[in-house]
């Protein structure tokens, strides 16, 4: 079975290579590229995939996933400028997909020996622009 | 620039959502049909005059990230590609009128997605072809309540094909 968990928080980024030149940037990264940084209100669906627990008809208990995503999303993110407050992203491209990636690696050890296991997540950045990633 | 600490051994394999917006006119109607069959079966749908709707469009890309540039697409060139290809050909306009491939064939959103996957489908190796990211599905929301997904054919697959023939054979047949 599969449960999704949304949550939210707001960032500001730049998508920016400082070994390219300011044409390169625009060329991949558009206004996203704007030297003074902008944010987003971003949103993560979380998706676990276990078995109702027969006693409770749980999955896993979302209270504590809340606390999760707080300890490893929310706390170091929400608010905060990610290329200068949130490793690795004083050294890698905070795009939506190197955000989604690096969500995943936070998370995943964090589901590894409950009765739930991390399946995927899926990161939007507004709400016409999302990436998903599962690990592969 | 480094690339991210490797948790892993390969490069991430992401997808990508975007969503556009298109406002059209369609009349669901078949000469197959008697008139009152056509009325029982498309119901409102077969007002005369036709109707409209906002329609919303994702197209869902998949592919191997460069993590050291982090984006699979520059979306600047896929938003271009989206307007080119589909969106000036299909906002503010009418469907059974305007789409070729609605001369013959009824322009439900089951059909305007396939018709939608096969033309990205076909554009897309000559923009976007020496990327790693393909185009993998085509989603319209005929409402908020109404959602249409199918997969994009490859151009060079047999699916590509058969999806080729069913339009084809549901316009000469029509």
């Amino acid at each position: 079975m599969l449960l999704t968990r949304r949550i939210e928080f707001s960032a500001s980024h730049v998508c920016r290579r400082p070994d390219w030149s300011d044409a390169e940037n625009r060329a991949l990264y558009g206004d996203e590229a704007n030297p003074r940084g902008h944010g987003h209100n971003f949103v993560l669906e979380l998706t676990l995939e276990g078995e109702p627990d027969p006693v409770t008809g749980m999955v896993v208990d979302l209270k504590e996933v809340k606390a999760v995503l707080e300890q490893e999303v929310v706390g170091p993110m929400d608010h905060r400028h990610l290329n200068t407050e949130v490793p690795p992203f004083d050294r890698v491209v905070p795009t939506t997909e190197n955000l989604a990636v690096e969500i995943w690696r936070r998370l995943e050890p964090r589901f590894r020996d409950g009765a739930a296991r991390l399946h995927g997540v899926r990161l939007y950045e507004t709400e016409d622009l999302y990436v998903e990633y599962a690990g592969r | 620039m480094s690339n991210m600490p490797a948790a892993e051994s390969h490069p991430p394999q992401v997808r990508l959502g975007r969503r556009y917006r298109f406002s059209a006119a369609h009349r669901l109607h078949t000469d197959l049909l008697s008139p009152e069959r056509n009325r029982e079966v498309f119901g409102k749908c077969n007002n005369p005059y036709g109707h409209g709707h906002d329609y919303v469009m994702e197209v869902v890309l998949a592919g191997t990230l460069d993590p050291a540039a982090g984006r699979l697409v520059p979306l600047d060139m896929l938003d271009h590609f989206i307007r080119r290809v589909w969106l000036d050909q299909v906002d503010r306009r009418n469907l059974n009128l305007d789409l070729a491939e609605f001369a013959a064939l009824v322009p439900t959103t089951e059909n305007l997605a396939l018709v939608a996957a096969r033309r990205l489908a076909e554009a897309w190796p000559h923009w976007f072809g020496s990327r790693p990211a393909k185009l993998e599905k085509v989603r319209i929301w005929e409402t908020p309540n109404n959602i249409f997904e199918v997969f994009a054919p490859s151009p060079d697959t047999q699916e590509f094909k058969r999806n080729e023939i069913v339009i084809q054979s549901r316009r000469q047949s029509s």
